[in-house]
C-alpha cells in the first residue's frame, strides 16, 4: 500500500472512531470523573448493599429475563412462518410486526393505557395497568420484531431436508423440532435473546409509564437519583454498573453473532404454502399482541365526542399555547433530524462495518464492540455528560440543534452495522477472489463488488436509523433544546402533559402520524425498493 | 473513492460550520424547563426596548433543569434561569448558581412570595397544586370532600389519585401540603390514606389522563392544579360553558416559580434587563394563558376565562424552602415505605 492510500484508510477508520469517541466516550468519561468521588466510596457501597437497591437490581434482571423468555416463545411461531412458508401478504405481515420496534415509547405506552381502559383492565380484579404484566406485554410488543427478523432469516437459511428426512423416518413433529431444529437454531436464538435482554434491561419510558410507581429498574433509579434527589454521583455509580452488565451482554452477543455467520450451504427451495391453521394462529396471536394496541390508538385519534372525524389531524397545523410549536412544525423538525441522523449513521456505520469485516481481528473486535455500547448507556447520564463535555468552542454544542441528530446517530449506527456486516460477510469470497485473479486491484474489488452489494444493505440500515430517530424520546429528552427545535415525540409528551380534551385528541393524532411515518419507512425497507435481494439484519 | 472521501469531508465541514457559529453579544440566553411557553411577540418587545435578542433553551422538567444548571455552573451556558420553584429553591441557592439582583419592579410583587431575602432569585409566577374533583361524580348524597381530613374518610375510599413525590412535581407539592398541615403526624395520615385505597402514579400525565374521570378513568379525585378547570374550558374539544371539574381550595400547596441571573454570566446587564422585563405587564399578562399560572405582579390583569374559572386560593399551605431541602430525601423515603411498600 502506498503512503497516500494508507492515509486514506487511516482517515476512513478514524471517522467513526472519532465520532463515537467525541460524542459518546468523552462525555461519558467526563461525567464519571466529575461525579465519582473517591471519598464517598463508603457511602456508595452502603447504598449498593442496601435492601432497596438489591430489590431494584433483582427486579431489573428478573423483568428483563422474563420479558426475553416470553418474547422468544411468542415470536417463534411467526419466525417459523416467515422462514419456511410463502403466503399472500407476507411482506406486509413482516412489515406490520416490525412497526412496534420503531414506535415511540410514549405512543406505545399511550396505546396500552387506552387498551386497558377499553377492556376494563385498568382497575379491579383483572387490572393490568401498573403491574408487571403490563410491562411484560409492552416489552413483548416492542421486541417481537427483533426475534422474528433475526431468527426468521437464519431459519430460512437452514436446510429443511434434514427435517424432511426425519419425518420420513417416522419422527413426531415435536420430536423433530426439539432434537433437530432447535439445536441448529441456537446461535440465532441466543443472539436475538441477548439483544432483547439488553433492551429490556435498559428500558425507561415503558417501566415508568406502565409499571407504575412501585416498579423501579436501575434505569429509572438513575433518573430518580440524578433528577429528583439531585445526587448525580449515585446516578453515575448505577450507570457504571448498568454499563458493565450491558458490556457483558454485548460481548456475548458479538461472540454469538460471529458463530452465526457460519451459515450452512444455502439451499434454494421453493417454500411451501402455509397451512391455514398456522396462518390463522399466527395472525390471531400477533393481531392481539401487536394489532390491538395500534387499532385502539387509531380509534382514539379519530374519535371526537361520540363520533369519528379527522378534526384532530387537521388541528395539527395550529399552534396552541402551552406547547411551543404546532405538531406539524415538530414533525418537520423530526424529519430533518432523522434525515441528518440517518445520513450520519449510514456513513459512519458503513465505514465501521467495512473495517469490522475486512480489518484484522483486533480492529474488528474493537470497532464491533465500541460502536454497540451507546445502546446500553443511561440516557440521563449521557445527556448530562454531553452538557459538561461539549462546552468549549469549537465544540460548544450545548445550544446547538445538531446535538439531537448526533445522539440519534449514535443509536442508529449499531443498527446500520448489524445490517451491513452480515451482508458483507455473506459476499461470496470466490467472487472477490476471481476478481483479484483476473487482475482487479483491491480498491477495484471494493468498488465493484463490495460497494454495490453493501449499498443496498446500507440503505436498509439508514432506513432503520431514520425510523429510530423519528421516534426517539429518551435520549432527546435529556438534551438541552430550543423551543422551536422540539421533536415530535417531545411535543407529544407535552400534549399528554396538559389538561383538556382537545390536547389529548391531538396527542393521539400526532402519535398515529408518527406511527404511519415509521410504518411507511419499514414497509419501504421490506418492500419493493430492495426487492432484488432480501437484506438480512442481525438484531 | 476520492469522491466518497470528499463527500464525507464536505458533510463534516458543513455541519461543523453551521453549528459552531459564534454566539453573538446581542443575545441573552434563558434556560428554562419544558413547561415554559410565552406567546409569540412577547420577547420581540424586549428586543425592541433593549436591542437584545432572547434565546430560549429548555432542559426537561424542573429537577433536570436544576441538575443541568448545577453541573454547568463552572461554565454556564445561560444568562438567566427561569423555572426553579420553591420546592427546589434551596438546592439552587446552596449550589450558588444565582447572582444577586434586586429588580426595581419587585415593588409590584407581594412580599409573601419573595422567599429569598438576598434577592438571588425573583418570583415570576405562582400557582396552587390542589385536589381536583369531577363535579358529576358527586351529589348532595355524596358531597365532594372539603379538606385533607375528609380524604381519609371511608366515604371517599378508592376515589383519590396522587403522584409519587419522588418522581412528580405536583406529587411533591401535595405531599408537602400534608406535612404543612399535620407536622410530624403526616405519617399517620398517609397510612390512613393508603388504607382508604389511594392510587399512586409516577407522573401527572398518568394520574390525570388515565386514572382521573377526565381522561377516561374511574377516579373522581386527583392531585392537579388550581388552573386545571379553566384549561378544561379553554382546551375543550367541543366548546363548553363551565368546567366539568372543580378544585378543593383547602387542599392546596403554593408553588412559586423564580427567575435569577446566572452567577458568572458575561451578559450581566442584559440578564438584569430580562428579569425586569419578566415582571413587566407585557410578560406577566401572558403567563396565565401560556403557562396556566398566576402572574406574580399585582398590576397584571387576568384574561377573562382565567379570571372566571381559576380559583383564587386564599390561604394555601406553604413550607420554608430550607426545611424542604433539609428533609425531603428522608421524608420521601419514609413516604415510599409507608405508601408503596
Amino acid at each position: 500500500m502506498n503512503p497516500q492510500k494508507r492515509f486514506v484508510w487511516a482517515f476512513l477508520f478514524f471517522l467513526p472512531v472519532l465520532f463515537v469517541g467525541v460524542f459518546f466516550y468523552w462525555p461519558l468519561l467526563k461525567i464519571f470523573s466529575h461525579t465519582l468521588d473517591g471519598e464517598r466510596i463508603n457511602e456508595f457501597w452502603s447504598y449498593l448493599s442496601s435492601k432497596p437497591f438489591r430489590q431494584i437490581a433483582w427486579f431489573t434482571i428478573w423483568q428483563a429475563f422474563l420479558s426475553t423468555v416470553c418474547t422468544m416463545m411468542l415470536a417463534l411461531p411467526a419466525a417459523y412462518l416467515v422462514a419456511r412458508f410463502s403466503f399472500p401478504g407476507k411482506k406486509l405481515f413482516q412489515a406490520l410486526t416490525t412497526i412496534p420496534f420503531v414506535l415511540p415509547t410514549v405512543v406505545a405506552a399511550g396505546a396500552f393505557m387506552a387498551l386497558f381502559q377499553r377492556f376494563g383492565l385498568d382497575q379491579g380484579m383483572f387490572r393490568l395497568h401498573h403491574t408487571v404484566w403490563a410491562l411484560l406485554l409492552a416489552h413483548i410488543f416492542f421486541n417481537l420484531a427483533i426475534v422474528v427478523r433475526t431468527v426468521g432469516s437464519f431459519w430460512a437459511g437452514l436446510d429443511p431436508r434434514v427435517e424432511e428426512q426425519a419425518k420420513i423416518l417416522g419422527a413426531a413433529p415435536w420430536h423433530i423440532f426439539r432434537k433437530i431444529t432447535l439445536p441448529r437454531l441456537v446461535p440465532a436464538l441466543a443472539a436475538a435473546a441477548s439483544v432483547v435482554f439488553v433492551f429490556c434491561l435498559t428500558s425507561f419510558g415503558i417501566v415508568l409509564l406502565l409499571g407504575g410507581p412501585t416498579r423501579a429498574t436501575i434505569e429509572t433509579e438513575i433518573w430518580r437519583q440524578a433528577v429528583w434527589r439531585g445526587d448525580i454521583s449515585v446516578a453515575s455509580v448505577l450507570a457504571v454498573i448498568q454499563l458493565g452488565a450491558v458490556m457483558v451482554m454485548v460481548l456475548i452477543m458479538n461472540f454469538l453473532q460471529k458463530r452465526q455467520a457460519v451459515v450452512e450451504s444455502k439451499v434454494e427451495l421453493n417454500p411451501e404454502r402455509a397451512s391455514r391453521k398456522l396462518l390463522v394462529g399466527n395472525i390471531l396471536l400477533l393481531g392481539i399482541l401487536v394489532g390491538l394496541p395500534i387499532v385502539i390508538l387509531v380509534e382514539r385519534a379519530i374519535g371526537v365526542g361520540d363520533g369519528y372525524s379527522f378534526q384532530n389531524f387537521s388541528a395539527m397545523a395550529d399552534r396552541i399555547s402551552l406547547v411551543p410549536l404546532s405538531s406539524l412544525a415538530a414533525l418537520k423538525n423530526s424529519l430533518l433530524f432523522a434525515v441528518v441522523a440517518a445520513v450520519l449513521a449510514a456513513l459512519l456505520g458503513g465505514v465501521a462495518s467495512f473495517f469490522v469485516v475486512h480489518g484484522n481481528r483486533w480492529l474488528s473486535n474493537f470497532l464491533d464492540f465500541g460502536m454497540m455500547l451507546p445502546l446500553g448507556v443511561s440516557a440521563v447520564v449521557l445527556g448530562f455528560g454531553m452538557l459538561i463535555s461539549l462546552d468549549t468552542p469549537p465544540l460548544d454544542l450545548r445550544s446547538s440543534w445538531i446535538l439531537v441528530p448526533i445522539a440519534h446517530a449514535l443509536l442508529g449506527i449499531p443498527f446500520v452495522m448489524r445490517t451491513v456486516i452480515p451482508t458483507l460477510r455473506r459476499i461470496d469470497p470466490s467472487l472477490r477472489e476471481s476478481a483479484s485473479l483476473l487482475g482487479a486491484s483491491p480498491s477495484k474489488v471494493t468498488k465493484y463488488i463490495d460497494f454495490p452489494i453493501a449499498f443496498r444493505a446500507l440503505g436498509v440500515g439508514a432506513a432503520f436509523a431514520f425510523a429510530i430517530s423519528i421516534g426517539e424520546f429518551g435520549a432527546t429528552s435529556f438534551l438541552p433544546r430550543s423551543p422551536d427545535r422540539l421533536t415530535a415525540p417531545l411535543v407529544l409528551f407535552r400534549l399528554l402533559g396538559a389538561p383538556g380534551e382537545a390536547l389529548r385528541g391531538q396527542a393521539m393524532a400526532l402519535a398515529v402520524t408518527l406511527m404511519v411515518i415509521t410504518a411507511a419507512t419499514v414497509i419501504l425497507i421490506e418492500g419493493s425498493v430492495f426487492k432484488r435481494e432480501t437484506i438480512r439484519s442481525d438484531f | 473513492m476520492k469522491k466518497f472521501l470528499l463527500l464525507i469531508t464536505v458533510i463534516f465541514v458543513v455541519i461543523t460550520a453551521t453549528t459552531c457559529a459564534e454566539k453573538k453579544d446581542d443575545t441573552v440566553t434563558l434556560l428554562t424547563h419544558d413547561s415554559f411557553w410565552i406567546s409569540e411577540g412577547v420577547f420581540e418587545e424586549f428586543t425592541q426596548q433593549t436591542g437584545v435578542n432572547v434565546e430560549v433553551q429548555m432542559a426537561g422538567d424542573t429537577g433536570q433543569l436544576l441538575a443541568s444548571a448545577i453541573l454547568t455552573s463552572s461554565n454556564p451556558s445561560a444568562d438567566v434561569i427561569f423555572g426553579i420553584d420553591n420546592t427546589f429553591l434551596q438546592r439552587a441557592l446552596n449550589a450558588d448558581i444565582f447572582a444577586v439582583y434586586e429588580s426595581p419592579s419587585l415593588s409590584k410583587v407581594s412580599e409573601e412570595i419573595q422567599l429569598d431575602t438576598q434577592h438571588r432569585v425573583t418570583p415570576i409566577d405562582f400557582g396552587d397544586v390542589c385536589i381536583n374533583y369531577w363535579i358529576d361524580s358527586f351529589s348532595s348524597d355524596l358531597p365532594p370532600p372539603k379538606n385533607l381530613d375528609d380524604l381519609i374518610d371511608s366515604k371517599y375510599s378508592g376515589q383519590l389519585v396522587v403522584q409519587n413525590p419522588e418522581t412528580s412535581s405536583p406529587g411533591l407539592a401535595f405531599f408537602l401540603a400534608t406535612i404543612a398541615e399535620y407536622g410530624d403526624d403526616w405519617e399517620l395520615w398517609w397510612a390512613a390514606l393508603r388504607d382508604n385505597d389511594v392510587t399512586v402514579t409516577s407522573g401527572w400525565e398518568d394520574a390525570y389522563e388515565v386514572e382521573f374521570v377526565a381522561g377516561g378513568g374511574e377516579h373522581p379525585l386527583v392531585v392537579s392544579y388550581a388552573s386545571s378547570p379553566p384549561a378544561e374550558v379553554i382546551y375543550a374539544e367541543t366548546p363548553i360553558d363551565s368546567p366539568p371539574t372543580g378544585v378543593l381550595t383547602d387542599t392546596c400547596f403554593r408553588q412559586i416559580e423564580f427567575a435569577g441571573v446566572v452567577n458568572g454570566t458575561k451578559n450581566q446587564e442584559a440578564a438584569e434587563n430580562l428579569i425586569d422585563f419578566m415582571l413587566s405587564n407585557t410578560f406577566q399578562q401572558d403567563i396565565p394563558n401560556s403557562m396556566l399560572m398566576f402572574p406574580a405582579s399585582n398590576e397584571a390583569e387576568l384574561p377573562a376565562t382565567f379570571a372566571e374559572f381559576a380559583e383564587v386560593v386564599e390561604d394555601p399551605y406553604m413550607l420554608d424552602p430550607e426545611i424542604i431541602e433539609r428533609n425531603r430525601n428522608n421524608w420521601t423515603e419514609r413516604w415510599t415505605q409507608i405508601v408503596l411498600r
